[in-house]
């Protein structure tokens, strides 16, 4: 069992996710137990269909394993009710997406605020913390732009901002880099090198390009078919 | 999610798709429109019955008589009759005295012969206390009432009115001449011939002393005020076709031989003035039972029509009932459009929810901006439609009275929009949308985030 005080800010034991699809049983996760130490930059390396995705959702509490633990802060997502998931969600974890997910119809303020109405956030501290995320990752002038307006790296950016608005204290992101372009995606990546260091939050990555893991992760766990294939250092 | 949170989300989700939206609004608008005309038809024609009712002076009124001992065939066993309260000054006194009672006035009503123009004509003449003014009778009258209690002027009622000239508002100050048959007291001398046949048995009659009267002619003259278009009733069952109107305190003094004179001379002389018949003036016709059961209580026999009104009022609520169901009918169709306006939402705005969902919010959360958006939904179109139903029930009094005004008909409110009619059926539409919004926020609430998540 994680206590409190542990260096492991997230332990699986034996985590599976299985879909039943008519009379096939596909076992998108398979048995995986990993750690990841608080202030760990983690790469979930993987092809297309390898589960590293699946995986990242039961950690980001989005989905509930089949059978196995997820631990998290020392709490096992597994028992958590809906109501627990969700605030663990809003007040725990940021997420940012492949697509960034940025809703089309507000402004980068109002998407960036969106974390802090879910989390019953006081209006008059609204503000200040909006513009301290979007400041974070230098889009303080576009705040009143819709994402339509934006570039790719932009609308990251803006999804960064609205992971970070709540101060979680880790950080899940599904192929951030996987919808741009080489230079902006290294871009992404410094940012989330950059929240690593300070303020020390957990990243956990899942990604297919071996290079960007390699050079920005601090360790990578490779998943193949459902299963951890290899858990070798990054650069 | 707070609540304001969720109102200017709910609103913002609204505002993104204004036409589809709007047309549903409009929907519950019309729905709410139909159940309101129909509901204010109901209304208003209870209403203008109410207020006819109210105007004769009937569903306000108690009347009261001394208790009647009539026994046509002794019964073996019976219990002695007991004398029944007599109905005097001191029991019209008490009478007044009682919480929620206006006045208590005898019926004074008389019939005599009018000369206008040095014409004669019979007819009947009532006296009305000065609080009947305010009972609504006289509502739209032409001139005015009575100066004072004691003021020698006349109120016509139109149809009498029109006997006398063509021109009914012409009579107004005009002078009339009420020759009626007055009581005189009998002269002692008379009085003294008469004593040997009093029968000292009889109620009234220890004393030795004849009772009776004599009738004289006399005359007054009056000054017209007043036409009345109403008919008002100043008792019960008395005063229902008099043409001519006086003060009470003037009817009184003028002594005019009445029927129940003839029951006074049988009665024998008594002390104070004895009443056949008094009529209370309740405050509001809600009191009038309680009034009715107290004065039974004080030894008389009191009668209201307030039973009557009731069975009105329940003929009226079934009424209400049956309109507004066919009313309602259109707010179910147009609660089907909130249904589907939702459910279409939740497909577009899937991946919109997934994020959501990843950002924080519990299922509770996303029930609650749809419920949010069915109930904003429900009450812009309440809203609306109460406005859209009050305009079409003016619209329906305005084509009646202009048909009225054409078969020379006086013009009536067909329709009212009372506030709880106003109120209840935003209510209404407000709880009809919430209940369409039940399944659509259920489904959206269930929705898997990773599925949302991935939806294309």
């Amino acid at each position: 069992m994680t206590t409190a005080n542990d260096e492991r800010a997230i332990r699986t034991e034996s985590v599976s996710r299985h879909f039943q699809m008519g009379k096939t049983l596909i076992r998108a996760v398979d048995q995986v137990t990993i750690e990841v130490r608080r202030g760990e930059f983690l790469a979930l390396l993987g092809s297309s269909g390898s589960g590293k995705s699946t995986l990242l959702y039961l950690l980001a509490g989005l989905d509930r394993p089949t059978s196995g633990s997820v631990f998290v802060e020392g709490r096992n997502l597994a028992t958590m009710s809906s109501l627990e998931l969700a605030r663990y969600r809003s007040r725990t974890v940021g997420m940012v997406f492949q697509s960034f997910n940025l809703l089309p119809r507000m402004t980068l303020e109002e998407n960036v605020e969106l974390p802090l109405r879910l989390a019953e956030v006081d209006r008059t501290e609204r503000a200040a913390r909006v513009r301290e995320a979007l400041d974070r990752v230098l889009l303080s002038k576009r705040a009143a732009h819709r994402p339509g307006e934006l570039s790719g790296g932009e609308q990251q950016r803006a999804a960064l901002a609205r992971a970070l608005v709540n101060r979680p204290t880790i950080l899940f992101a599904d192929e951030p880099t996987g919808n741009l372009d080489s230079a902006t995606g290294e871009e992404i990546m410094g940012l989330l090198a950059e929240f690593n260091r300070s303020p020390g939050m957990t990243i956990v990555m899942v990604t297919h390009e071996r290079a960007l893991a390699e050079r920005f992760a601090a360790r990578i766990a490779v998943v193949a078919d459902g299963k951890l294939a290899g858990n070798g250092a990054g650069a | 999610m707070k609540a304001s949170d969720l109102g200017e989300l709910a609103l913002r989700n609204l505002r993104e798709a204004l036409l589809r939206n709007s047309l549903t609004t409009l929907g519950v608008a019309v729905g709410v429109a139909s159940l309101v005309a129909m509901l204010s038809l109901g209304v208003g024609l209870q209403q203008f019955t109410n207020s006819r009712l109210a105007s004769s002076g009937l569903f306000n009124a108690v009347f009261v008589m001394p208790r009647n001992n009539l026994r046509l065939f002794e019964q073996p066993g019976a219990q002695p009759v007991e004398l029944p309260r007599p109905l005097d000054e001191q029991a019209r006194d008490q009478i007044e005295q009682l919480p929620d009672v206006v006045g208590a006035y005898p019926q004074i009503h008389f019939v005599t012969e009018l000369r206008f123009n040095h014409i004669p004509y019979s007819t009947l003449v009532a006296g009305l206390p000065q609080s009947d003014r305010n009972d609504g009778a006289f509502d739209g009258m032409q001139g005015r009432f009575f100066s004072g209690p004691a003021a020698n002027e006349a109120i016509l009622q139109i149809r009498f009115a029109r006997q006398l000239s063509k021109d009914p508002a012409s009579l107004l100050g005009r002078e009339l001449v009420l020759r009626y048959a007055a009581r005189e007291p009998l002269s002692a001398k008379t009085v003294a011939g008469d004593a040997g046949s009093t029968d000292a048995s009889s109620p009234g009659g220890g004393s030795g002393a004849a009772q009776g009267f004599s009738v004289v002619a006399r005359q007054k003259d009056l000054k017209i005020v007043g036409i009345v278009q109403t008919e008002p009733q100043g008792g019960f069952g008395g005063f229902r076709k008099t043409p001519v109107y006086i003060p009470l305190q003037v009817a009184e003094a003028l002594r005019a031989t009445q029927v129940s004179d003839l029951r006074d001379v049988l009665q024998g002389p008594a002390k104070t003035r004895q009443y056949a018949s008094l009529t209370v003036r309740v405050k509001s016709s809600s009191e009038v039972v309680k009034v009715e059961a107290r004065i039974k209580e004080m030894g008389f026999a009191a009668y209201s029509l307030f039973d009557t009104s009731r069975d009105l009022q329940l003929l009226f609520t079934l009424l209400d009932l049956l309109l507004g169901i066919f009313g309602s009918l259109a707010l179910a169709v147009a609660t089907l459009g909130i249904v589907n306006t939702l459910v279409m939402a939740i497909l577009e705005r899937r991946r919109e929810i997934g994020v959501l969902k990843a950002l924080g919010a519990a299922d509770g959360d996303v029930k609650r901006l749809f419920f949010a958006e069915a109930g904003v939904m429900g009450l812009v179109g309440g809203a609306l439609g109460v406005a859209l139903g009050w305009f079409i029930g003016r619209m329906l009094t305005w084509g009646t009275n202009f048909y009225l005004h054409r078969q020379g008909l006086p013009s009536v409110n067909v329709s009212a929009v009372p506030w709880w009619l106003a109120c209840g059926a935003i209510a209404f539409a407000l709880g009809v949308s919430l209940v369409a919004g039940i399944y659509p926020a259920a489904r959206a609430a269930k929705l898997d985030p990773v599925e949302a998540l991935r939806y294309e």
